[in-house]
């Protein structure tokens, strides 16, 4: 699909970088005029996504973490984070509510948040070349005339 | 995160604040555990005033005290809960097994 804008950054597999990505996100996503929830709601689902690579994709080691935010016609914002890790065997299992292969400290409900607060979600994954993570969310916004898209 | 403990009467006040994510979530969650170890509180109370932001690693944190609380016979109550952390917290369903309020409980 046609983008009007894109930002790509890619980082190490560090948990001190799950804040880094939520920032980036927000920055990019403010030319959209987001409503706070709208923002909350990208901040949230990109966290877990990134969570997800950098404590399932990685865990014995550090690799990289690609994060590109596109803004999309009708102002359209898709998310898509990418590792090169060890992919995920049953994708259908692993969006399972409470399914986690990660210890005490993961809920298992990463998967249900990025779904219950974006538009839409999709996974692509290969066991041992890594995972792709899109998601879309239409940002309604506040209406500001000033941050119509320039042709 | 960074949080401030209170305890009086055998109710254990834990104030959480700033950002609650899986890089933040591990060590709260320890030091919360211990606080209830030490304490053995009949109630607690974690109070999310002061949560910045908060995705699905504080639905952990909430699961790690319950369980806690649970197995000392306790009862768990999330207050002072902002409209972020109460949508991830709504999302989980968590609300069928600790009481969660946007305000504060009284002293």
């Amino acid at each position: 699909m046609k983008h009007e804008n894109e930002a790509v950054v890619r980082f190490p597999s560090l948990s001190r970088n799950e804040a880094f990505a939520r920032s980036v996100t927000a920055a990019f996503a403010a030319q959209m005029d987001p409503t706070i929830d709208e923002l909350n709601d990208v901040k949230t689902a990109v966290s877990e996504a990134v969570t997800n690579a950098i404590v399932h994709a990685y865990p014995d080691r550090v690799g990289p973490v690609t994060l590109r935010l596109r803004r999309l016609e009708e102002n359209v914002l898709e998310i898509t984070v990418k590792d090169l890790g060890c992919g995920i065997e049953d994708v259908a299992k692993a969006r399972q509510p409470m399914f986690t292969t990660g210890g005490a400290d993961r809920s298992g409900m990463g998967m249900t948040i990025m779904e219950s607060f974006m538009n839409a979600l999709s996974i692509r994954s290969r066991p041992g070349r890594g995972t792709t993570v899109r998601m879309k969310k239409k940002l309604v916004g506040r209406g500001d005339p000033d941050c119509k898209p320039r042709s | 995160m960074t949080f401030t403990s209170l305890l009086q009467d055998k109710r254990l006040t834990i104030l959480l604040s700033g950002e609650i994510d899986h890089h933040s979530a591990r060590e709260t969650m320890e030091a919360v555990t211990e606080k209830i170890r030490v304490y053995l509180p009949r109630y607690c109370e974690l109070d999310f005033g002061a949560v910045t932001f908060m995705d699905s690693s504080g639905i952990a944190l909430v699961i790690h005290t319950l369980r806690a609380m649970n197995e000392l016979g306790g009862k768990l109550r999330l207050t002072s809960v902002p409209p972020q952390p109460r949508k991830v917290l709504l999302a989980s369903g968590i609300q069928n097994l600790v009481a969660l309020s946007q305000e504060r409980s009284p002293a």
